[in-house]
């Protein structure tokens, strides 16, 4: 029914095409050509394709050794890794010492489904948000990777990117106008309930507003890509003018963008906030979309979810400002 | 040649206590240890130019020892990288001369401090040398205590694998850490051999012999398509009498009294020095 792409195809894809005009893009990797989809990127440009080994954190130090030394440098690998093992490479020798790396984390979140909790990243967001000088960003289409890979080339600060490695619906039509460096999309608009999500549950946050709109709650669905810098101004407004926000996240609850949000509205504009995001546990064995349906991160499920949120605000058991 | 090298040291040996004794904080051993190793680099082998700290053509030099930052920013500032004036505010509150290196200050390649590091960032700059073809080296400094980090093996696999001659790795093999003798905390031995296996041609110096030194790194790299590794057989707190092979010194401060014998047994290498040189 929807055609179907995997976001790291959409990113290979672009960094292979952008790479023929600029001659400092360099990609490093960890053993992990596969699964990043970069083969045509080492056959095509072999003097710019650099394999270390099973080594991520040596491949984030090479990484910025280039960078320091003027290359656009992308590192691939599975973002399980790349969120943990490699931190202190990505602290010290990335961001602190401001050399222009892009982590390509892919296969994050539980996009490895029942390989379990070694391979999932539900962690990555919260330790990269506080990390000063890295942007996080989780496209949430092929067309938005694509976007995102074009957008970082002219912005000369790190950036941890988060895609899964199943293929998903495309939640864009092409790739123009799908990613703003710092701006969130609204993908529809309605008065009742707004629905905020990142990365792959976009999609799934936008079919359950279609979803709740029939049952005749209005909803505004929010794609925001760029979990920081966080899109202040939007993300005020539409609490403004809705006043009941649920985030959706394939992450944690602990530290991700559910919590970037609550953060920005309790200093400027409290509303009631209800996050759908992993528990703080080590999740049910089953493919992405099992996980995903046992923690109500799919369409069915946040629609369940904003109608048990907005009941329990009617019966007053969660106040609004009004 | 000598003889102004060896008078360098000393006087970088005097700024980097001054520097210590007034921050109230530092790491005096390994900064005293390797001070013959940076001044054999950074004036005697080294392509650099302190009106242009980012000139493309420029050797590379990273301290993945970052706790010697103190005989580091000496130098740099002796150099002319930043004024001298500015090392009286090592360390001190909003001072860009904190107590790691950091690309803040003009001439440092890349923040370090965490131990392990720096070689795999080597590795990158001269992947990056090769890519671009450009003729520079790139020269990493690390600690001995340091190679107990497994980072730094995947960094030499990935060295030699790539076929990196322009990397020029140098352990200031002091054998002391901070807890006592690598070889009690965690024997290291036979570095030669590890490091051989490793894909590396390893070659050894006195770490206090400027003019050996100068000649070794000058002639790297001796076996073509292979990174070097170096060496240098080093005295923890060389200098100064009763700081020499003191683990207590890692990151002793000197008091009053120290601090005043120790620039005193300087001020003494600095008279034997001029006399030595004057006699010939
Ligand atoms: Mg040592």
């Amino acid at each position: 029914m929807h055609s179907q792409i995997a976001i790291r195809v959409g990113i290979a894809q672009k960094l292979l095409e952008l790479a023929e005009a600029n001659k400092d893009i360099v990609v490093v990797t960890s053993d992990a050509r596969g699964s990043a989809a970069i083969e045509k990127f080492f056959e095509r440009f072999p003097d710019r394709s650099i394999e270390v080994g099973i080594a991520e954190q040596t491949a984030v130090g090479v990484a910025a050794g280039l960078s320091l030394c003027g290359k656009k440098t992308f590192v691939f690998g599975p973002a399980c890794f790349y969120s943990a093992r490699s931190l202190e490479q990505v602290k010290n020798d990335v961001a602190y010492s401001g050399a222009d790396v892009k982590i390509m984390a892919v296969s994050g979140g539980v996009s490895y489904g029942p390989l379990g909790s070694t391979h999932h990243s539900l962690h990555d967001i919260a330790v990269y948000r506080a990390i000063p000088n890295i942007a996080v960003i989780l496209p949430s289409d092929a067309h938005q990777g694509a976007a995102v890979v074009q957008a970082l080339l002219n912005i000369n600060q790190p950036a941890y990117v988060r895609v899964g490695r199943n293929p998903v619906p495309l939640l864009y039509s092409q790739q123009e106008d799908s990613f703003t460096f710092g701006k969130a999309n609204i993908l529809k608009e309605g008065k009742d309930l707004a629905i905020m999500a990142a990365g792959e549950v976009s999609w799934h946050a936008l079919e359950a507003g279609k979803i709740l709109d029939s049952m005749g709650v209005k909803t505004t669905v929010i794609d925001i890509p760029c979990v920081k810098p966080l899109d202040a101004e939007l993300i005020l407004q539409v609490a403004r003018s809705v006043g009941k926000i649920m985030v959706v996240e394939e992450h944690s609850i602990h530290g991700g963008l559910g919590e970037a949000v609550c953060s920005l509205l309790s200093k400027n504009y409290p509303v009631p906030v209800e996050i759908i995001a992993i528990p703080d546990e080590y999740p049910v064995t089953g493919t992405q979309s099992e996980v995903y349906s046992n923690y109500n991160l799919d369409y069915s499920g946040i629609a369940k979810r904003a109608q048990e949120f907005l009941r329990r605000i009617e019966i007053g058991k969660i106040h609004t400002r009004d | 040649m000598s003889a102004e090298l060896k008078l360098k040291a000393i006087e970088i040996r005097k700024k980097l206590l001054s520097m210590i004794y007034k921050a109230k904080s530092g790491h005096t051993g390994g900064s005293l240890s390797c001070v013959d190793i940076l001044v054999s680099l950074h004036y005697g082998v080294m392509r650099l130019n302190p009106k242009d700290p980012k000139w493309a053509d420029r050797d590379r030099f990273i301290l993945s020892k970052g706790h010697s930052v103190e005989a580091y920013y000496a130098v740099l500032a002796d150099l002319g990288f930043f004024s001298e004036t500015e090392l009286e505010t090592y360390c001190r509150f909003g001072s860009r001369l904190t107590g790691h290196p950091t690309t803040k200050v003009p001439g440092v390649e890349v923040n370090t401090g965490a131990l392990g590091h720096g070689l795999a960032v080597g590795v990158g700059m001269a992947l990056a040398g090769k890519i671009d073809k450009k003729d520079y080296k790139v020269f990493v400094l690390m600690g001995d205590g340091e190679l107990g980090e497994g980072s730094v093996w995947e960094a030499a696999q990935v060295a030699s694998h790539h076929k990196l001659d322009n990397l020029v790795a140098i352990v200031d093999r002091n054998r002391l850490q901070i807890s006592g003798p690598t070889e009690e905390v965690l024997r290291l031995e036979d570095l030669q051999a590890k490091w051989t296996a490793f894909g590396w041609k390893v070659l050894r110096a006195d770490g206090h012999d400027i003019d050996q030194l100068i000649s070794l790194f000058k002639a790297l790299p001796t076996v073509p398509q292979t990174p070097h590794l170096v060496i240098a057989q080093t005295i923890k707190g060389k200098g100064i009498s009763f700081i020499e092979n003191r683990k207590e010194w890692h990151h002793h401060v000197p008091n009053d009294d120290e601090y005043k014998r120790a620039m005193e047994e300087l001020d003494e290498q600095i008279r034997e020095l001029e006399k030595s040189c004057t006699h010939k």
